[in-house]
């Protein structure tokens, strides 16, 4: 193989795999900020899906793309309320309540669909983002193309992860997220809200994971597709945990099964023997040894799953 | 002296139970004062009054001659009042300076200010001698130096009255004079210090005054160098406890529990059983006095068979019972009456039925092979209900719906109902009426009288006294000694000297 | 910011008995009514789109077989969710363990021995059993001896079987004839008969209702029964008294994972004679709402599986007639669930407005 099919291939993959990471990066930060108040969110695949719906039909009647992300971001929001609502002012049991929550989204968003679409041969389709090359930047040879050409989101995506990173550990916000999430009661006994911090972190996370969503209707393809997340909202669940809530790791590990997600893809269609169902199945099983492994010494929010009621 | 804080006729009820009855104490500038007392004496509820965690029902509280009103923490540690509790408010996977200024705005707003609060917080290490790394994350740290983060925390909120509640029952004693380092540094600068505690020789050492507490009352306030620990020993325990008569020698039997060397670990990992050495004989009482956090909670958990000593045997009649399970355990006929009567006695959420079979519901005639007969369990669930006169709507009830009382009377009923032969009762009458202690006391004396051996654990001194034939006192994890009332009268002062670790008698 | 109003939760004594039979009946009245909103959204009258649903779900023989038929999986999987769940031991893991038992069928199935289907169908059920059994041990064996988070554990490993399955039926099981991701037919002996002439009703049902009358027996009846209780009412309590939890939640996992297994040999054996990617549409997450709907007993969990199985069917006759998108039985489920948890708070607590 010659250098320049060797090169060519390389900055393909690169560049795809940061593609397919973005909303990885978006949904699992946005869980990051949940589970670090203490909830464990397994609404989020439910909440992108209806992101992506969100998005997609904004944008089919308005024929403007920000507005999409907009409304995919306001309804993410929503059901981020949603959760909260029935974790921390009910208080009743987070994973039941997250899958309900998933079960209610998803069917929503396909009976939506349905609903305004119908179902036509061939499925409507907008005119999707197409991406934003960072003028001089993206000219730079081998990098350019990898790291400046590409969508807007991805671009926002990236730039939260330092931002999460800062928001979590040098505000006051994120000292009391980090604190509420450990131990309610302390923080609790030094005056802080463990209610407020826990709706807020669930606005927060509902609302990366809606734009997460749209990522999909609104750059990856261009039309809402029958199960178009993909299991990527579970993936994230695993990530969170796999990057031990923090946001740089996030960044690596999303980077990382974004990548065996581009590999997986490319070698669907080659003559390679190993299904690709493989690489699909790698982000779980990785996940779960990771919590074997991590299971006796929790780095887990000390107070994961716990609904706070003051005696 | 200068008055600092005064509370007078401070009354405080919980339950029916008087908790500070018109107590009137006073804070100087610039002293160091202790409450002296025992469990349930009513200082940590009078300081948590003063702290703004409970409300006063009557009474008023001066502060720098002002009255004020002091509904949480947070009006305390304005009016410059901070609280050191026994058990820490610290998030583990913080850092120190993380956890001093959490709660608090930052001078930069949104942002923290870590630099500012490095430089404030390196003073007050400096100034208290308080070593403690500010970047350490909590969990890496040991008991002693987390508690030095709980003090910087409320020193970095500048307040001039310091409250500790038993801080030196998890210290070592370097760690203990460590930290009356601080406290004096802390005096001579003119701030004041409350320091909680039932221990004689650190009152002893550490106070410039000392306020007796007995009951919800004052039972007497001395200067250090007008007193001693004799006479403090009595003043806590007090003159009007029953006068221990001679108690007639019954007929005491063979050992049937024999605890040999037992060394255990705490949940935090600290040793609290330092080598334990005792017998319980059949056909008495054994009781064992002691404030609260002194290796008593170890000892009924290895005994019960939840804890894993690190050393030592316990037999019951010369059968190993060191390590085995719960389940072997009650099978080899020990009766345990926890001290956790929720968690760990019983069952809320399950019917009152139920738990009246729990420890055996796998032995016939209730069980059979796989099967379960309920028909036969509440049968006997309705008889013992009956015999024991448990207060419920029926044995079907959730168990959770009885009063602390007849939970108690469910557990009894249970472990008496297989007449064992050894039986550890943990604080049985704690937070019960009148009536439902002396049913207690009464079964107690029955299951003696037939012939168990019992091993009574209490705070509760009138209960040892009423009930003990002999009376074994646990101070930091160890035996100081132990009285036999067929042979001898109890020494109340002896006692209370034995209990706040003044005093050991050389082993029988 | 957000100001909640200002509430106190008091602890309730024993809820009357009639409480627990209403909570149900009002959750799932409540959900209609709410699931009633999203109808009446696009134009559809939502009276008569629940009368179609029943009606089509329950208004002809036939429509009453093919509800039983959708109800054969439903109860299975509702029983071991109930169970699980009974235990504590959230066993969100039903679908992955509904295909491990339909793998299992379909290899074994597709070997075509030369049994008669008096052998062949009970080796069916029992390797059914025996895989779905296994992979929720590997769950249930991680919590109960390394306190590994079974939620989600169980929840991973859904994905990771789904996609064995894909990858199996895309390779080595694709049918060579038809090259779609599907098997070949299993052995015609290793159909599981007709129950009801004339209709898609299959021998599977028996073991829906045997799986009833085993929940019920094992719950009243047995010791394991009563160790299941209290493990799961406090482990830490049952552990003092005597009670080997390790050993309990080992076992209710294989018992909870088996029975999963069994709805996946039913659909295998029962349904559509291959293996196909699409094998359940969810039965084994459904199976969660209708444990929770079914207050984990087992007359509730079995009355729940029926209603269901009507929404489910029903929900396709509403897309018939009404033009309704057939989605609307996965709202129904999702708003049922969560209404069914918020009715749970007030089996527990009641409401005081604190002055």
């Amino acid at each position: 193989m010659s250098i320049a099919a060797v090169s060519s291939f390389v900055i393909w993959f690169i560049s795809a795999t940061i593609r397919m990471a973005t909303p990885l990066v978006l949904a699992t930060i946005g869980e990051t900020f949940a589970e670090r108040a203490g909830i464990l969110n397994l609404g989020i695949e439910g909440t992108m899906l209806m992101g992506a719906l969100t998005g997609f039909l904004v944008t089919y009647f308005t024929k403007s793309l920000w507005l999409g992300v907009l409304m995919a971001a306001v309804v993410g929001l929503l059901f981020g309320l949603l959760m909260a609502f029935f974790a921390v002012t009910l208080g009743v049991n987070q994973h039941v309540s997250g899958l309900g929550i998933t079960i209610f989204a998803t069917g929503l968003a396909y009976y939506t669909y349905r609903a305004v679409i119908g179902s036509p041969t061939v499925p409507p389709s907008i005119k999707a983002f197409s991406t934003l090359k960072i003028p001089l930047l993206w000219k730079i040879p081998v990098l350019g193309p990898i790291f400046f050409n590409q969508y807007a989101l991805t671009y926002i995506a990236f730039l939260l992860v330092p931002l999460s990173s800062y928001v979590i550990f040098k505000t006051t916000f994120g000292l009391s997220l980090r604190a509420v999430g450990e131990n309610p009661e302390s923080a609790d006994a030094v005056g802080i809200n463990v209610y407020k911090i826990r709706y807020i972190s669930m606005i927060i996370a509902g609302t990366l994971m809606g734009v997460a969503g749209s990522f999909f209707t609104l750059c990856e393809f261009n039309m809402f597709l029958y199960n178009i997340v993909g299991g990527r909202g579970w993936v994230a669940i695993a990530l969170v945990i796999f990057a031990n809530w923090m946001p740089w790791k996030v960044l690596g590990g999303a980077l990382f099964f974004g990548g065996i997600d581009v590999l997986g893809l490319r070698l669907q269609s080659s003559a390679i023997k190993i299904p690709y169902q493989i690489y699909l199945m790698l982000p779980y099983l990785f996940t779960i040894i990771v919590l074997i492994l991590v299971a006796r010494n929790a780095s887990y929010p000390a107070a994961l799953l716990k609904p706070y009621r003051r005696e | 002296m200068e008055k600092i804080i005064e509370m007078r006729n401070i009354r405080k009820t919980f339950l029916g139970n008087v908790a500070n009855n018109n107590i009137n104490f006073v804070i100087y500038k610039g002293e160091i004062v202790s409450l002296l007392g025992e469990n349930g004496a009513g200082k940590t509820t009078l300081m948590k009054i003063l702290y703004g965690m409970y409300t006063k029902d009557s009474g008023e509280i001066y502060v720098n001659g002002r009255k004020v009103e002091i509904n949480s923490p947070k009006d305390a540690i304005a009016l410059g009042i901070g609280m050191v509790h026994q058990h820490f408010t610290l998030v583990r996977t913080l850092t120190v300076l993380e956890n001093v200024i959490l709660g608090l705005p930052s001078p930069k707003g949104f942002e923290l200010d870590l630099e500012s609060a490095r430089k404030k917080l390196q003073e007050i290490i400096k100034k208290y001698k308080l070593v403690v790394d500010p970047d350490a994350k909590i969990w890496q740290l040991s008991v002693g130096e987390r508690q030095r983060v709980e003090i910087i925390k409320a020193l970095y909120r500048d307040i001039n009255v310091l409250i500790l509640d038993e801080p030196t029952a998890v210290l070592t004693p370097q760690e203990v004079e460590e930290l009356f380092a601080t406290l004096r540094i802390f005096k001579n600068e003119g701030k004041s210090v409350v320091f909680i505690s039932h221990k004689l020789e650190e009152v002893m050492e550490i106070s410039d005054r000392i306020v007796i507490l007995r009951n919800g009352v004052v039972t007497g306030e001395r200067k250090k160098e007008e007193t001693n620990e004799r006479e403090l020993a009595r003043l806590m325990v007090g003159k009007e406890v029953i006068e221990a008569l001679r108690k007639e020698g019954g007929t005491v039997g063979a050992p049937v529990l024999k605890v040999e060397g037992i060394k255990a670990l705490n949940d935090k990992g600290i040793l609290a059983l330092k080598g334990i050495n005792f017998e319980v004989r059949k056909g008495e009482i054994l009781g064992v006095a002691g404030v609260a956090g002194n290796g008593q909670k170890e000892l009924e958990d290895v005994i019960c068979g939840v804890r894993n000593p690190l050393e030592g045997h316990i037999y019951l009649k010369d059968k190993e019972v060191t390590g085995k399970s719960p389940k072997e355990i009650v099978n080899m006929g020990i009766g345990r009456i926890p001290e956790d009567r929720m968690e760990s006695g019983l069952i809320l959420d399950i019917p009152v039925y139920e738990n009246l079979v729990i420890e055996f519901y796998d032995k016939p005639p209730f069980s059979k092979g796989m099967l379960i007969n309920y028909a036969e369990i509440k049968r006997f669930a309705e008889k013992l209900v009956k015999e024991y006169r448990v207060k419920t709507s029926s044995i079907y009830a959730i168990t959770r719906t009885l009063s602390g009382g007849n939970l108690q009377k469910l557990i009894l009923a249970r472990v008496l109902s297989q007449n064992p032969e050894f039986l550890i009762a943990s604080q049985p009458t704690r937070g019960l009426d009148v009536g439902a202690m002396e049913y207690i006391h009464q079964k107690l004396l029955e299951a003696k009288t037939k012939g168990a051996a019992i091993m009574l654990i209490s705070e509760d001194l009138n209960e040892i006294l009423h009930l003990s034939d002999r009376i074994m006192v646990m101070y930091e994890g160890e035996i100081m000694g132990i009285i036999d009332r067929s042979k001898e009268d109890v020494d109340i002062e002896e006692l209370g000297l034995m209990m706040a670790g003044a005093k050991r008698r050389v082993t029988l | 910011m957000i100001s909640l109003p200002k509430f106190k939760l008091e602890k309730r004594e024993t809820p009357p008995f009639w409480f627990q039979v209403l909570m149900p009946l009002l959750a799932v009245v409540i959900a209609l009514a709410i699931s009633a909103i999203f109808l009446a959204i696009i134009g559809k009258n939502p009276f008569l789109a629940f009368y179609n649903m029943f009606m089509g779900a329950l208004g002809n023989k036939f429509a009453i077989t093919e509800t039983l038929v959708k109800a054969t999986p439903l109860i299975l999987t509702g029983v071991a969710v109930a169970i699980a769940f009974k235990a504590k031991y959230w066993n969100i893991g039903a679908e992955g363990q509904l295909y491990a038992g339909a793998l299992a069928a379909t290899w074994l199935g597709i070997m075509h021995l030369p049994l008669p289907a008096v052998i062949y169908i009970p080796l069916e059920i029992a390797v059914g059993f025996i895989a779905g059994a296994l992979w929720s041990l590997i769950a249930g064996y991680l919590k109960a001896k390394m306190q590994v988070d079974d939620v989600v554990t169980t929840l991973l490993m859904n994905f990771i079987m789904i996609y064995i399955v894909q990858a199996i039926l895309n390779g080595p099981w694709r049918n060579p004839k038809t090259m779609y991701p599907s098997s070949v037919p299993i052995a015609k002996n290793a159909n599981f008969p007709k129950i009801i002439p004339n209709s898609r009703v299959h021998a599977g049902i028996l073991l829906s209702i045997l799986a009833i009358f085993f929940m019920y027996f094992l719950i009243r009846k047995t010791k394991l029964g009563f160790e299941i209780k209290a493990t799961g009412a406090n482990p830490k309590a049952a552990h003092f008294l005597g009670i080997n939890t390790v050993k309990t939640i080992i076992i209710v996992s294989i018992i909870s994972g088996g029975i999963a297994g069994l709805a996946g040999v039913g659909e295998v054996c029962g349904v559509h004679y291959h293996l196909i990617s699409g094998i359940s549409p969810g039965y084994g997450y459904s199976g969660i709402v209708i444990a929770m709907l079914g207050g984990l007993n087992t007359i509730g969990v079995l009355l729940a599986a029926l209603y269901f199985a009507v929404v489910i069917n029903g929900a396709q006759i509403m897309s018939v007639n009404m033009h309704i998108p057939i989605f609307i039985s996965d709202v129904i489920q999702g708003i049922t669930l969560l209404v069914m948890l918020a009715m749970l708070l007030f089996f527990e607590y009641r409401i005081r407005r604190v002055k």
